[in-house]
């Protein structure tokens, strides 16, 4: 089976460090991905409006390229990324109708009928290696780390692409017990962290995010562990502006999944890439003494 | 802030409007207000969930045009998924963005963005929040 890798817009500067990281440590597990040479934006939000099918366009030509460099199932990291790319996949897949339409407006493309799988990077971890075996591989225990699995919306909602049922989360708290750390009970799993509303809103007001870190805090959890770039902005990157605000009175260091996954399975700092995490990371990962000292 | 609703305010074809694009059908609704439970936005909203599902089964496109209901919606699909109707409240909210863009017009000027913004801003939340909230 061969895989196509989509990385999309965020993963390429701002959250350079989600996609190294799970690159290094997909070397290190042996699985083979290829990255697309040709890829667009994926819309980032799908298309709600019954009758927008030209922002369809994006995501189903994302999959038209997998399938002509051979592909038979694409994988992404970002949460919205694979929203994006599931949900159209199966809109080529179910609805006849549109699927002629946007296939006779792709005028150049190959007619697409969505026949290549869209995965999500955790489901493939657990597919292709799976929790026992990756316990076996790891190097670097992440023993007494205590985590809050932030799974947000678009991993989960619409039920009909979610990587698992509503209120489940074993995808994300399996993968970091087989690291050798503890997944705490936590009730803001998948509440929205605000989403894309930061841009018209004031600095340090985004109430939902606050609402999670919150959740968080009272949890236990002494990082919270997210796939999406626009999640780690509002949840990471915007903590010192909550606090300003009074919304929030304790940090929580904020890593993306891949980069516990990295750490442990002994992948080298500088594909990590902590210095584009919030400010505390650095500090919590040294009192774990999960970093190498320089 | 409070919207009048009487039988004048009732319109078909505006009903019509939002259930093609939707793709929904809002006369469903109960009014349980299960989506405003679950809407992690309400607190602030004019009006929530519930109430503007309700002004839908009315049409009542006009009266809606200046609430920030649907522009606070973040289409997190919290409602979507435990409407006990069914309803997929997130298009809903979608068809009323859409019918005041597609008068061309901006809920953000995105021209408006202090230029160190838009150096913070991941490129995900610009394409995401420019799709939703610009023309």
């Amino acid at each position: 089976m061969k895989i196509s890798y989509y990385p999309g817009c965020t993963l390429k500067y701002k959250a350079k460090n989600l996609e190294t990281a799970a690159l290094a440590s997909l070397d290190t597990l042996g699985i083979e991905v290829e990255e697309m040479d040709r890829w667009n934006c994926c819309g980032a939000v799908f298309s709600l409006a019954n009758d927008d099918l030209i922002h369809m366009v994006g995501p189903v030509r994302n999959l038209v390229r997998a399938k002509e460099q051979g592909a038979d199932a694409i994988v992404t990291l970002c949460s919205m990324c694979y929203n994006t790319l599931a949900r159209a996949n199966m809109l080529m897949k179910n609805d006849p109708e549109k699927r002629d339409t946007i296939n006779r407006f792709m005028d150049d493309e190959i007619d697409y009928f969505g026949d290549v799988e869209v995965h999500h990077f955790l489901s493939l971890v657990k597919d292709k290696v799976g929790w026992q075996a990756l316990s076996k591989k790891v190097k670097t225990p992440l023993t007494g780390v205590k985590i809050a699995s932030y799974y947000g919306c678009t991993l989960q909602r619409p039920s009909e692409v979610g990587i698992e049922p509503m209120g489940s989360f074993t995808l994300m708290n399996e993968l970091f017990e087989a690291l050798g750390a503890e997944a705490v009970p936590f009730s803001a799993a998948d509440k929205c962290c605000g989403s894309y509303q930061v841009i018209c809103e004031e600095e340090g007001d985004n109430t939902a995010a606050a609402t999670v870190l919150n959740a968080a805090s009272t949890s236990g959890a002494e990082t919270l562990v997210t796939s999406c770039p626009l999640c780690e902005f509002n949840l990471g990157k915007q903590q010192e502006a909550l606090k300003v605000k009074g919304k929030i009175t304790e940090n929580v260091p904020t890593l993306y999944f891949t980069q516990l996954l990295a750490i442990a399975l002994g992948v080298t700092e500088e594909q990590c890439g902590f210095e584009l995490n919030d400010a505390q990371v650095t500090q919590f990962l040294e009192s774990k003494k999960l970093l190498v000292a320089a | 802030m409070t919207l009048p609703m009487n039988g004048q305010k009732l319109s078909v074809d505006s009903i019509k409007k939002i259930n093609e694009l939707s793709g929904e059908n809002v006369k469903l609704c109960m009014q349980c207000g299960t989506c405003t439970a679950a809407c992690p936005m309400a607190e602030e909203m004019d009006f929530f969930p519930r109430k503007v599902m309700h002004f839908s089964q009315f049409g009542m496109i006009t009266s809606m045009e200046n609430i920030n209901t649907y522009w606070k919606c973040a289409s997190c699909h919290s409602c979507s998924v435990r409407c006990p109707r069914g309803i997929d409240i997130a298009k809903v909210m979608e068809a009323l963005r859409q019918i005041v863009l597609r008068t061309s017009k901006n809920y953000i000027e995105p021209s408006q963005i202090p230029k160190e913004k838009l150096k913070e801003y991941p490129g995900i939340m610009m394409v995401a929040g420019f799709r939703k909230l610009t023309s």
